[in-house]
C-alpha cells in the first residue's frame, strides 16, 4: 500500500490531502453526523425549538405502515430491476460473445443508455407510455389493455422498473461481456471435445465461471436501484400514484423537503446509511481477494 | 466459436438486433417527436417516422423559450450543465490525484486515518445526506452558485482509489531513478506520475463528465435562481408543466439536447469510457 | 572519479530485521567491485544504501572523501542502472537521458552534447533517440539505461543486476561491453549480481555476501583458489565444488576420505584437528582419472552430460553413496553404471571447519 521508497518527511503530504479532506469533512462527515444527531431530535411545526427524543423517530418509522410499504417497494423494485437488467444484459453479452463479425458495432449501440441521465430516461419512457398520447398505450388498446400508470400503481411501478432496467443494461452488458471474454477459450474447447453442446457448455462451464462477475453486478445493481434512480421516479411518477412508487430515497427527499419532517427524514437517512454500509462491506468482502488494504 | 453452427450465429445476430432496437426505440421516438410540430404531436396515433420541423423546434428550444416563447431558451442551461460537469470532473480528478499521491508516496502520521476518512465517503452517497448537506451549503452561502453545485460532489473515494491503484502499479524503480536524477516530489508528480497516468485520467474524465452532467437531485435542491438551472433539471420541470400545456415536440427536443452530449462522449470515446468504467469498479 | 569507503555500514529495518551486519570496504578510484550472493543476502540493500535510496542506520559511508550518509541520491555524484532499466515510459530515449541534466540546470547545448556523446559511445542511432523505450529491444533499453548513467558524468556507477532481464546470448555480449566501457571511462563501479560468472568476469574484486555478512572480499582468483568459507567455496565455480564429510586421522597427519582411503596432509598436518570431523572440498575440474592407481575412489557413474568442450560425470562412491561430480575436458566415453577410478591430490583440496564452516589453512 506504500511504496518501498518514499519521499522524506515534510509538510507536503498534508497539503496534498488537504483539499480532499476538507471537502470530505465539510460535505460528507459533518452532514452525516448531523443526520445522526437530528435523527434523535423532534422539531416543532415552526422549526423554532427541538427536543431530544432518543430513538423515538426510529420507533415512529418502524410503526409507520407507509415506511414499511416504502421499504417493501424498494426491495421489490431493486430485485426486479437487477433481474430484468442483468438477465437481458447476460443474454445480449452471450450473443455478442458468440458473433465474430460486428460485435464492436453491437456494443456501441448497446452501451449508450449508460450516458442518459436518469431524469431523461424517465422522460423517454414517460413519453412512450403516456396514457393519452403514448405509442405503447395506443398499441395496447388494440389488444384490449387499458394502460394508465397515472392511476394504476402497479403499472406505474412497472414503468419505473422498465426505465431503470433499460438504463442499467449497458453497464451490465459491458461487464458480462468482459467476463465472458476472460474465460479461457481452451476451457470451452475442452468441454466441446468432451461432447458438451453450446447450451450445456453455458450452464456447466461459462455460467459458473461468470459467478464473480454476476455477484459483483448484483451488488452494483442493488446500489443503483436504491440510490441512483431518484431522477427516474421523480420524472415519471413523482412517487405516485398514492405513493405506489415511493422508494426509500424518494421518501427521504419528500419527507425532508416537502413534508419538512426533519427528524423523521434524518432517521430515514441514517437507516439508508446503514444499508449502504452493509452493501459496501459485502462488496469489499468480495473484492478484497483482488485488492489488499493492509498497510 | 467452437463449432460452426450457422443457425446459432443467425440466432445470435437476431437477438442482438432485437436488443439494439428495444434499447434504441425510446430515443428514436424522442427524435421523431422532436421533429414534428405541435399539431401533429397532439393527434393519435403519434408518428413513428421523423417530420420536418426539427430545426425549427431546435431554434425555439434553444433561443426562444418554451411556453409560447418568453424569449429565454435553454441554451444557457446547456452552458450551466457543461460548467457543472467540467468542474466536477476536473475537481474530482485534481483532489483525488493529489491525495492518492500523498497516500502512496509519503509516510506521515495519520496517513491511514486520512485513508479511512476518504474511504468513508464511499458509504455516504449524496442521496442519504441531502438535508444536512443542503444546510451546510446554505450556511456557507453557496446556494445558487457553481461552487455549491459542484464542490459537495467532488470528494470521491472511487477516484482516489483508482489513482492509488494506478500509482501502485508504477514500478518503484521509476521513483528511484527520478530521485537519482534529482527530481523532488513535485517534479516527480508533474513530470512522471501525471504523464504516466494520462490515459487513466482521460478514462476517468469521461465517466465523471457523464456523472456530473447527469446530476439531478442536487441541482434541484441548491438552485432556486433560474439562471443556475441545468438542462437535466429542466426535464423534470417540463414534464410537470407538460401535463397542462402539452408541447411534446419541445419537451422531447429538450430531452434530446440533454441526452446528446454525454451519449456523444460515450460513443466517440468508447475505449476510454470502457476503461474508465472497469477501472472505477471500486 | 572517486573512491567509496564503507565503514561498519549497517542496516536495521524499523521492524527490527537486520539486513546488513557491518560491512567494511575501500573501493579504490577506478575499481570495479562486484557484490555477489544469493537472493536475499543484502547485496541490493547495500547498493541502494550507497545510492541513497535506503537509509544507513549504522556506520559511515564516504564517497570521494565526503561523508554522504544523509545526502539525497542526486547529491552523491552517482548514477545507477536498474535491473528493469526504470526508463520513463512516456519520454523519448533522448529525454530519458536528458531528464536528470535538465534538473541539474545544464544548458541545452551542454545537454545535447552529452546525450549525443553517450549515444555515440553506446552506438545508439539518432533515430533511436527519438523513440519511446517500449519501441526498443531489451538490449537497446539496457544501453539507454547505461546512457542515462553516463551522461551524468558521475564519480561512481552503481549497477543493480543490470543484465538479469536479458537472454543468455545478449547477456554475454552486454557483459563484455560493460567491462570495456568501465575500463575506458575509468569510473569507479559497484555492481550487484547473483550470477557468479558475471561476478568473476567483471570484477576487479568481489564481495561475497551471505545474510548480510561479508563472507569474503578478494580478487576472483583469490576467491576461486582460496575460498574463505564453505559458503564461498560452494558459491564460486560451476559446477559447484564437491563437499565431502571427512575426518582428520588420529595422528593429525592425514585426512580420511573414505574407508581405507586417506590423503597425507604433509606440512606437519593438522594436530589441532586430530580425530575431528572436517569438510573437504574439491572442484570437479580438479579430480583426476587414476587408471590402476591403488589410492583411488571407485565412482559409480549415474549421469553423463556432454557439453562438447567438457564432459560432466555425476556419480557416487562409498557405502553412504556420497555424490560427486567430475569435470573433464574433451569427450569422456562412459555410461551410467560404469565404475571410474578417481583420485584426489593434496594440492587441490580445501578443508573447512565442520562447525564454523571457515577455511582451515594447511
Amino acid at each position: 500500500m506504500l511504496k518501498r521508497v518514499h519521499f522524506g518527511p515534510s509538510a507536503l503530504p498534508y497539503l496534498l490531502v488537504l483539499p480532499q479532506i476538507l471537502v470530505t469533512v465539510i460535505f460528507f462527515i459533518w452532514p452525516a453526523s448531523q443526520a445522526l444527531y437530528q435523527s434523535l431530535l423532534v422539531e416543532d411545526a415552526f422549526g423554532l425549538s427541538s427536543k431530544f427524543v432518543w430513538f423515538e423517530n426510529f420507533e415512529y418509522l418502524f410503526e409507520d405502515p407507509y415506511y414499511w410499504g416504502s421499504f417493501q417497494r424498494t426491495f421489490v423494485f431493486s430485485f426486479l430491476v437487477a433481474s430484468l437488467s442483468m438477465g437481458s444484459a447476460l443474454l445480449l453479452a452471450v450473443m455478442a460473445d458468440r458473433v465474430v463479425k460486428g460485435s464492436g458495432l453491437y456494443r456501441t449501440f448497446l452501451i449508450w443508455p449508460y450516458a442518459v441521465a436518469p431524469a431523461a430516461a424517465g422522460a423517454l419512457w414517460f413519453f412512450m407510455f403516456n396514457p393519452t398520447l403514448g405509442i405503447l398505450p395506443y398499441v395496447l388498446q388494440f389488444i384490449g389493455y387499458d394502460w394508465n400508470h397515472k392511476v394504476n400503481g402497479t403499472e406505474a411501478m412497472a414503468l419505473v422498473i422498465f426505465a431503470a432496467s433499460w438504463k442499467q443494461i449497458a453497464y451490465n452488458f459491458l461487464f458480462f461481456l468482459a467476463g465472458l471474454q476472460s474465460i479461457p477459450k481452451s476451457l470451452i474447447e475442452a468441454a466441446a471435445i468432451d461432447g458438451a453442446g453450446p447450451g450445456r457448455r453455458f450452464w456447466t462451464i461459462v455460467f459458473p465461471l461468470l459467478s464473480p462477475t454476476t455477484f459483483f453486478l448484483l451488488v452494483i445493481n442493488v446500489v443503483y436501484a436504491f440510490f441512483e434512480t431518484f431522477g427516474i421516479v421523480d420524472a415519471i411518477t413523482s412517487g405516485g400514484p398514492a405513493n405506489s412508487t415511493q422508494i426509500l430515497v424518494y421518501k427521504v427527499y419528500n419527507d425532508g423537503f416537502v413534508g419538512l419532517d426533519l427528524g423523521g427524514s434524518a432517521a430515514q437517512s441514517v437507516i439508508l446509511m446503514g444499508i449502504v454500509i452493509g452493501l459496501t462491506v459485502i462488496q469489499f468482502r468480495f473484492v478484497e481477494k483482488k485488492v489488499s488494504y493492509n498497510d | 466459436m467452437i463449432e460452426n453452427r450457422p443457425f446459432l450465429t443467425f440466432m445470435a445476430h437476431t437477438v442482438l438486433i432485437l436488443g439494439v432496437i428495444v434499447v434504441a426505440f425510446p430515443l428514436w421516438l424522442t427524435f421523431v417527436a422532436a421533429s414534428h410540430d405541435a399539431v401533429r404531436m397532439s393527434e393519435l396515433p403519434l408518428p413513428i417516422w421523423p417530420g420536418t420541423h426539427f430545426f425549427e423546434n431546435l431554434d425555439v428550444v434553444l433561443n426562444k423559450g418554451l411556453w409560447g416563447g418568453d424569449g429565454v431558451g435553454v441554451s444557457y442551461m446547456l452552458v450551466n450543465s457543461m460548467i457543472m460537469a467540467l468542474m466536477i470532473a476536473f475537481g474530482k480528478i485534481s483532489i483525488s490525484l493529489l491525495s492518492a499521491f500523498a497516500i502512496v508516496y509519503f509516510r506521515f502520521p495519520f496517513r491511514m486515518g486520512f485513508f479511512w476518512m476518504i474511504f468513508i465517503t464511499l458509504m455516504l452517497p449524496v442521496e442519504v445526506r441531502i438535508l444536512p448537506t443542503f444546510e451546510v451549503v446554505a450556511n456557507l452561502g453557496m446556494l445558487d452558485t457553481y461552487w455549491g453545485l459542484t464542490v459537495p460532489l467532488i470528494a470521491s473515494a472511487t477516484a482516489t482509489f483508482m489513482f492509488r491503484q494506478v500509482f501502485l502499479t508504477i514500478p518503484d524503480e521509476l521513483l528511484e531513478a527520478a530521485r537519482i536524477d534529482g527530481a523532488g516530489p513535485i517534479r516527480f508528480f508533474i513530470d512522471i506520475l501525471i504523464p504516466m497516468s494520462r490515459t487513466n485520467i482521460a478514462a476517468l474524465f469521461v465517466i465523471l463528465f457523464i456523472y456530473g452532467w447527469n446530476q439531478y437531485l442536487w441541482p434541484l435542491l441548491v438552485t432556486t435562481d433560474q439562471d443556475m438551472y441545468t438542462i437535466v433539471m429542466q426535464i423534470g420541470r417540463m414534464l410537470e408543466a407538460g401535463e397542462s400545456v402539452p408541447q411534446w415536440h419541445l419537451v422531447m427536443m429538450t430531452t434530446l439536447l440533454s441526452v446528446l452530449p454525454p451519449v456523444a462522449v460515450v460513443v466517440f470515446m468508447q475505449r476510454l469510457f470502457v476503461q474508465g468504467l472497469t477501472e472505477t469498479e471500486k | 572519479m572517486a573512491s567509496v569507503k564503507l565503514d561498519n555500514i549497517q542496516k536495521t529495518y524499523p521492524n527490527g530485521f537486520k539486513a546488513i551486519h557491518g560491512v567494511d570496504v575501500d573501493v579504490q578510484d577506478g575499481e570495479f567491485l562486484v557484490l555477489v550472493g544469493p537472493s536475499g543476502c543484502g547485496k541490493s540493500t547495500l547498493l541502494r544504501m550507497i545510492a541513497g535510496l535506503e537509509t544507513v542506520t549504522g556506520g559511515e559511508l564516504e564517497i570521494g572523501d565526503k561523508v554522504v550518509n544523509d545526502l539525497e541520491p542526486s547529491k552523491r555524484d552517482i548514477a545507477m542502472v536498474f535491473q528493469n532499466y526504470a526508463l520513463y515510459p512516456h519520454m523519448t530515449v533522448y529525454n530519458n537521458m536528458a531528464y536528470g541534466l535538465k534538473i541539474m540546470g545544464l544548458s541545452k547545448s551542454e545537454i545535447d552534447e552529452r546525450v549525443k556523446n553517450a549515444a555515440g559511445i553506446l552506438e545508439l542511432t539518432d533515430e533511436q533517440l527519438t523513440r519511446k523505450p517500449r519501441e526498443l529491444s531489451g538490449g537497446q533499453r539496457q544501453r539507454v539505461a547505461m546512457g542515462r548513467a553516463i551522461v551524468r558524468k558521475p564519480s561512481v556507477f552503481l549497477f543493480d543486476e543490470p543484465l538479469s532481464n536479458l537472454d543468455a546470448k545478449l547477456r554475454v555480449q552486454m557483459r563484455v561491453e560493460i567491462k570495456r566501457l568501465q575500463e575506458s571511462l575509468g569510473i569507479t563501479s559497484i555492481y550487484v549480481t547473483h550470477d557468479q560468472v558475471e561476478a568473476m568476469t567483471l570484477g576487479h574484486r568481489l564481495m561475497v555476501l551471505n545474510s548480510g555478512v561479508v563472507e569474503q572480499l578478494g580478487t576472483p582468483i583469490e576467491l576461486y583458489e582460496r575460498p574463505a568459507s564453505l559458503f564461498v567455496a560452494e558459491f564460486i565455480g560451476s559446477p559447484a565444488m564437491n563437499i565431502l564429510d571427512t575426518k582428520i586421522s588420529e595422528d593429525g597427519e592425514s585426512v580420511d576420505i573414505a574407508t581405507n582411503i586417506g590423503l597425507a596432509l604433509g606440512n606437519g598436518g593438522l594436530p589441532d584437528y586430530a580425530g575431528k570431523k572436517v569438510k573437504l572440498g574439491v572442484r570437479p575440474e580438479h579430480l583426476q582419472l587414476a587408471e590402476g592407481s591403488e589410492n583411488s575412489l571407485p565412482l559409480t557413474v549415474t549421469l553423463v552430460e556432454h557439453l562438447g568442450a567438457d564432459t560432466l560425470v555425476h556419480g557416487h562412491f562409498g557405502e553412504d553413496e556420497t555424490d560427486m561430480t567430475v569435470r573433464r575436458s574433451g569427450t569422456l566415453k562412459t555410461v551410467p553404471g560404469d565404475k571410474l577410478p578417481i583420485s584426489i591430490t593434496r594440492e587441490n583440496i580445501h578443508l573447512f571447519d565442520a562447525e564454523t564452516s571457515r577455511r582451515i589453512d594447511l
